[in-house]
């Protein structure tokens, strides 16, 4: 039985070693997740704004489906979007299977929900405070929008980190569309379960920790940023 | 709106009633809205009094009767919109600074950027506020944010100004900064009807007041024979002090 020691000591090894190998995995983990989340923003920040502004038929259902897609399988995701790009499948062309942009894909079909949910909350609370005022202003709902996400940045900011966290802790669908191929789609969390499986449990759990660091290194900057506008702000 | 004569007046209300869960809460009102002054809408707590100025400045459409300017260029909603403005109890401000808050209305109604910028100036300066320009609105007191709404609703250059309650969560120094800033508008010929619980402030601006209990208008009169000679029973009891029980 391996203990934490050791798996300290490896991730403390791996760091110092400098190891090309492991930057490798690291930067394209980060590259990977940041870029998911990236474009789940764009689509998904106007999109909870216009479910939490407009009324109309089936927007219960709407919001129930992006409520329970928070909480999909990140393998069935990446299965969704190996059977699109999968040489038979309609996007079989671009032949984009086993590469980068296949995991940013997948993990895009994760977070978005994630992300346009919350950010429907948020900004439907901000809207009951801000309606008046906006009508009054002559402010319609189209440009309201951007209104409402600009001065919800502060919550908004909670919500896009729930995304990336979702996005740099799965394992499932980078690896059904990424398939860990070394020096190519191999990111932490496949590293991390190619080791655990080769009973390599020191290298697994350092690996693990390096990709505790590097998401509390994330959260910790994004929440430092949000704090000091905040209190300036108010 | 100033200088330009009435586009959007008279406002004329029409048998309107407003129903809301099955509960009656405003009730036949008919009035007219005409010329220039300060219209003081009064009554307890509960008459319609906010309700009456949100129909009016129509962010809500009433269940019966009708709300129409009768103007010139009060047929057209976008323009009769862009001529009215109303300041809320609670100051609504945008999270960003003062100077931002008055242009983001002005961007609003289609007002270019230099524009912005010095007709922003203009009523910051006008309302006290230059030294706070650049500092964020949420921070600012009480006082300071419901002014902030008042220059902002300045700068607009409305023909019409609503104000719900404007000066019920603050100090007397900052209502009576609030009172002065209503005389900036007042100055300016701009319509103003306002909601008060408050006598002695109905008594320093208004000119004529709308008294209302039960969700219907009991009395319209001038400020001075309101006070001195109410004719309803509910007015008299409320000018008096008493509590008004319909």
């Amino acid at each position: 039985m391996e203990t934490p020691d050791n798996a300290f000591q490896a991730a403390l090894a791996l760091i110092v070693s400098l190891d090309p190998t492991l930057w490798g995995i690291i930067e394209l983990s980060l590259r990977v997740s940041l870029m998911a989340v990236a474009v789940s923003c764009l689509a998904a920040l106007p999109l909870g704004a216009a479910v939490a502004l407009w009324q109309f038929p089936g927007r219960g259902l709407i919001i129930t489906l992006l409520n329970a897609l928070m909480g999909l399988p990140p393998v069935v995701a990446g299965l969704m979007v190996y059977l699109m790009l999968s040489r038979a499948g309609p996007l079989g062309e671009l032949g984009l299977l086993f590469t980068p942009t296949a995991m940013v894909i997948a993990q895009s079909v994760l977070v978005t929900p994630i992300i346009a949910a919350l950010t429907r909350q948020v900004i439907e609370e901000l809207w009951t405070h801000y309606r008046e005022q906006l009508q009054s202003f002559g402010v319609r709902r189209l440009r309201a929008i951007p209104t409402l996400l600009y001065d919800a940045r502060f919550s908004l900011v909670t919500v896009v980190l729930a995304g990336f966290g979702r996005a740099s802790a799965e394992v499932g669908a980078v690896l059904t569309v990424g398939g860990n191929i070394e020096g190519v789609t191999r990111v932490m969390t496949t590293s991390i379960a190619l080791e655990t499986h080769k009973g390599n449990l020191p290298l697994a759990l350092g690996l693990g920790v390096i990709l505790l660091l590097l998401v509390a290194v994330v959260n910790g900057a994004a929440y430092w940023i949000g704090e000091t506008a905040r209190r300036r702000l108010g | 709106m100033r200088g330009e004569g009435n586009a959007i007046l008279p406002l004329r209300l029409e048998a309107v009633g407003f129903d809301a869960g099955g509960q009656d809460l405003l009730r036949d009102v008919s009035l007219e809205l005409a010329g220039v002054g300060v219209s003081a809408v009064m009554g307890p707590n509960g008459a319609g009094k906010s309700l009456l100025l949100r129909i009016a400045h129509g962010l809500l459409t009433p269940t019966r009767g009708t709300v129409r300017w009768l103007g010139p260029l009060g047929g057209d909603a976008a323009l009769s919109r862009a001529r009215q403005a109303m300041v809320f109890q609670r100051p609504v401000l945008l999270r960003r600074t003062a100077r931002a808050n008055v242009q983001y209305a002005l961007a609003v109604r289609g007002v270019g950027r230099r524009e912005r910028r010095r007709r922003a100036e203009e009523a910051l300066g006008r309302f006290g506020l230059e030294a706070l320009g650049e500092r964020s609105a949420r921070v600012l007191s009480g006082g300071e944010q419901q002014r902030l709404a008042l220059a902002r609703a300045w700068a607009l250059r409305p023909e019409v100004l609503f104000m719900d309650e404007p000066t019920s969560a603050l100090d007397p120094a900052a209502v009576k900064a609030v009172e002065n800033a209503v005389r900036e508008f007042v100055a300016e010929g701009t319509r103003v009807v306002f909601s008060t619980h408050d006598l002695g402030q109905a008594r320093r601006l208004a000119d004529d007041v709308v008294f209302l209990a039960g969700g219907r208008v009991r009395e319209r009169a001038p400020m001075q024979r309101f006070f001195e000679q109410p004719v309803t029973r509910e007015a008299a009891d409320f000018v008096r002090g008493e509590l008004v029980v319909v």
